[in-house]
């Protein structure tokens, strides 16, 4: 609306109807004193403040919404602890590239460097896990900052932004003018890719024998799936999808690989290690991906599309780099591979089918000890729920078995902490996503370590009506790090033993924060309560499936290793056949 | 490792130093000297840092995420033979009534200044490339050095072009981000 006249509201009403103005519909956070004058007018306001029980599920909560909308979470704290305690999820968006504005309160501005009540400098606490942070103190900047975040937030390479803001100025008065424009000289994110590095691309896709299209968290963020699928299509290359791409192309389909890296399929790690060229599509190179950096790939020259120009050649050269953004850098490559002749890959491809049917991730070792395998109880909630649901995990044993084993057909519909690795995530997550994706159904995959971490935003989706469905695979143990023990530790259990059977108790739990708690022991029961809980839409329901402990995630390539040293049990490599392609 | 001289233009906001300050901080960067001052655009600082690196790869990720950092507005690597250079060195030396003549003529062989004479010491400024200060600095320590302070490397390109046209602030300024709303 250009040309408005400056109209006079405290900082706190312009900081409301900032957050109108750029589409905000969700905040999920807490008062506290510094923030408290933003929580007036917001009282009065059309947007849904969501009160959680932990500022960090605010944040992860954002990050959930963020994620299945395409659009910005926001999260709102107070000063200092209130602010302190977002740091984990920011960190975690910052890691995963995923688009959240946290705006916290700050004490008076006199009182900053004071060590007053409650105050934490929280903008430099974030400088190392924000994309950008501003500390406001004169309330007629609010409407820019807030505008700024948002572009700043969604546009490039998305992250989180904070806004700090004291509190002086959200408590006096100003003019609010929303800004035409905004004033941010050093910021010009490259999103039309060069043309000579496209063309370049594509004579190297024409020279290649072995290619690999490795696709990352990138192409979610870009949205760019059906530009992929018709790269896929047009060229017949066989595609790897990372953690954070789990069904950016569907994983019945013939030239999905699955995920490579750690816990990889052979046919993705095979893949990647016997490429001669690995078309990289907003994947960073990770070291969970890649393990020993300088045995990964050692014959493939490198093809590296990414929004975000510092991840290119960071830890692995390129041949051939390629800024832009991903769904433009798909489209132009679609373009320019039409005229080109390609290849037959069909020796490589169907090598690589070959790993793909010998070594299926889907096989899992019967249980011993009666109770259920954690594999089955994953498997069987994917079945049941089908591949429209959405799918959040927390991190450890189980996130690996979901990235696997649920049904990644559709795009987008995997959430869960990939680069931070972040513990808690998954409840919390779960509940953005439910509240951006009203009537779906919405389920996390979570550990007992994980649930026990930041279940109390289960009241949170009682009070408020989202009706998440959290399936907590109980083994009693902090998993992965068990595993680790029983690998190379000489089976030492240090502090991994939760000891939680029965304590807590899960479905107890669940029902005193008002949601419905169920549980499974045999396999019989699995279905049942599976059922039960796709049946239940007015409230969360949390289920227990107590589960052997000793059940370990394979293929794993131990850290520190190289992709060729990948297991496919204890002590068991595959017998990569057809070494000499 | 090799030294590279990086000209930093960024905008003039609280916080910008320790913005960059802390990027080098977390990703390990080595600095091996940093200045930070006004320009002749009071909206821009220039900080100029000198880095060692190993490879001309970490160089290139070291420009890559300071022009990440949204108050970075260009940067240039100054090439020693493109670019003049200098450090400023103040020396706080022992000088008797017997010594001080050596010294004062040391310190004018390298058109130094003596700034401060009291009766057992004396101040000595100095400018230069680090190379001549180290110079000068061998000579002088055989007197006894009480005290050194040195300033960062300042630098600036050769010729007539200044970094704000590279960076083409005042076309940037005006054609910023419109709003769609």
């Amino acid at each position: 609306m250009p040309g408005e006249s400056p109209r006079a509201m405290t900082g706190a009403q312009s900081l409301v109807e900032s957050l109108e103005r750029v589409g905000v519909e969700v905040i999920f956070g807490i008062p506290g004193g510094a923030i408290l004058p933003a929580y007036d007018p917001l009282y009065d306001s059309k947007i849904r403040h969501i009160l959680v029980r932990h500022e960090q599920g605010a944040g992860h909560a954002a990050e959930g919404y963020a994620h299945v909308t395409g659009g910005v979470g926001v999260c709102m704290a107070t000063s200092g602890p209130g602010a302190t305690n977002l740091v984990t999820a920011i960190a975690d968006a910052y890691m995963d590239s995923v688009p959240i504005v946290a705006i916290t309160g700050q004490v008076a501005s006199k009182s900053i460097g004071t060590d007053a009540f409650q105050e934490a400098d929280i903008r430099g606490i974030t400088f190392p896990i924000t994309k950008h942070s501003f500390l406001i103190t004169d309330p007629l900047e609010i409407p820019h900052a807030i505008a700024a975040a948002f572009h700043l937030a969604r546009s490039g390479r998305p992250g989180p932004v904070l806004v700090d803001i004291a509190k002086d100025a959200l408590a006096s008065m100003t003019e609010f003018v929303w800004p035409e424009e905004l004033d941010l000289p050093g910021y010009h994110p490259v999103e039309k890719p060069h043309s000579k590095q496209i063309r370049e691309a594509a004579r190297l896709i024409a020279a290649a024998e072995r290619p690999v299209l490795y696709v990352g968290g990138g192409v979610n963020r870009a949205r760019a799936w059906d530009g992929l699928a018709e790269l896929v299509k047009l060229t017949g290359i066989p595609v790897v999808t990372t953690l954070m791409a789990r069904g950016a192309i569907p994983d019945s389909h013939e030239l999905n690989m699955g995920m490579p890296g750690m816990h990889g399929s052979v046919a993705a790690v095979g893949a990647l290690q016997r490429s001669d060229l690995l078309i990289t599509l907003g994947a960073r190179f990770d070291d969970r991906v890649t393990g020993k950096l300088d045995s990964f790939a050692p014959d493939a020259k490198v093809i590296h599309a990414d929004i975000d120009p510092a991840e290119i050649s960071k830890n692995r050269v390129a041949d051939v780099p390629i800024v832009g953004d991903l769904a433009e850098v798909i489209s132009d490559l679609n373009l320019a591979l039409r005229d080109v002749d390609l290849p037959d890959y069909g020796t490589w491809v169907s090598y690589l089918q070959g790993l793909r049917k010998r070594y299926v991730v889907t096989d899992f070792e019967p249980v011993s000890d009666g109770l259920l395998s954690p594999e089955y109880v994953i498997k069987r909630i994917g079945e049941i729920a089908g591949p429209e649901a959405t799918f959040v995990s927390g991190v450890g044993q189980h996130q690996m078995w979901a990235a696997h084993l649920l049904p990644h057909e559709l795009p987008n519909r995997f959430l869960n902490s990939g680069g931070a690795g972040t513990m808690g995530y998954c409840v919390p997550a779960a509940m953005g996503a439910q509240v951006g994706l009203p009537g779906t159904v919405v389920w996390g995959i979570d550990g007992d370590g994980c649930f026990q971490m930041t279940n109390q935003e289960l009241v949170t989706c009682s009070l408020e009506g989202i009706p998440i469905k959290i399936a907590v695979i109980n083994n009693r143990s902090l998993g992965m790090v068990r595993q680790w023990q029983t690998l190379f530790y000489g089976e030492r259990y240090s502090n991994t033993n939760l000891q939680s059977h029965r304590v807590p108790d899960f479905p107890k739990l669940a029902e005193a924060m008002g949601a419905v708690g169920l549980r499974a022991e045999t396999p019989e029961e699995v279905d049942d309560v599976i059922r039960q809980a796709m049946a239940i839409n007015d409230r969360p329901v949390v289920v227990e499936f107590v589960v052997h402990k000793d059940a370990m995630i394979w293929p794993m390539v131990a850290a520190g290793t190289s992709n060729d040293d990948i297991k496919i049990a204890r002590d068991l490599a595959p017998a990569w056949e057809g070494e000499d392609l | 490792m090799n030294k590279h001289t990086l000209s930093v233009l960024v905008e003039n906001k609280p916080g910008v130093l320790a913005r960059i300050a802390g990027l080098f901080a977390r990703r390990g960067y080595n600095i091996e000297s940093l200045a930070v001052g006004p320009t002749e655009n009071e909206d821009l600082s220039r900080i100029t840092v000198q880095v060692a690196v190993d490879s001309q790869q970490v160089l290139e990720q070291i420009v890559k995420q300071l022009n990440k950092l949204i108050e970075v507005l260009k940067i240039v690597e100054l090439e020693p033979a493109a670019s003049v250079s200098r450090e400023l060195m103040l020396i706080k030396i022992k000088a008797d009534p017997a010594s001080r003549s050596q010294i004062i003529e040391i310190v004018q062989l390298f058109r130094g200044k003596t700034i401060d004479v009291h009766n057992d010491s004396m101040t000595i400024e100095a400018t230069g490339s680090p190379d001549k200060l180290d110079a000068l600095l061998e000579m002088l320590k055989p007197y006894g050095v009480r005290e050194l302070v040195q300033s960062g490397l300042v630098a600036l390109g050769r010729g007539s072009r200044s970094l704000s046209d590279r960076a083409k602030i005042e076309k940037t300024r005006p054609a910023a981000v419109r709003l769609a709303n």
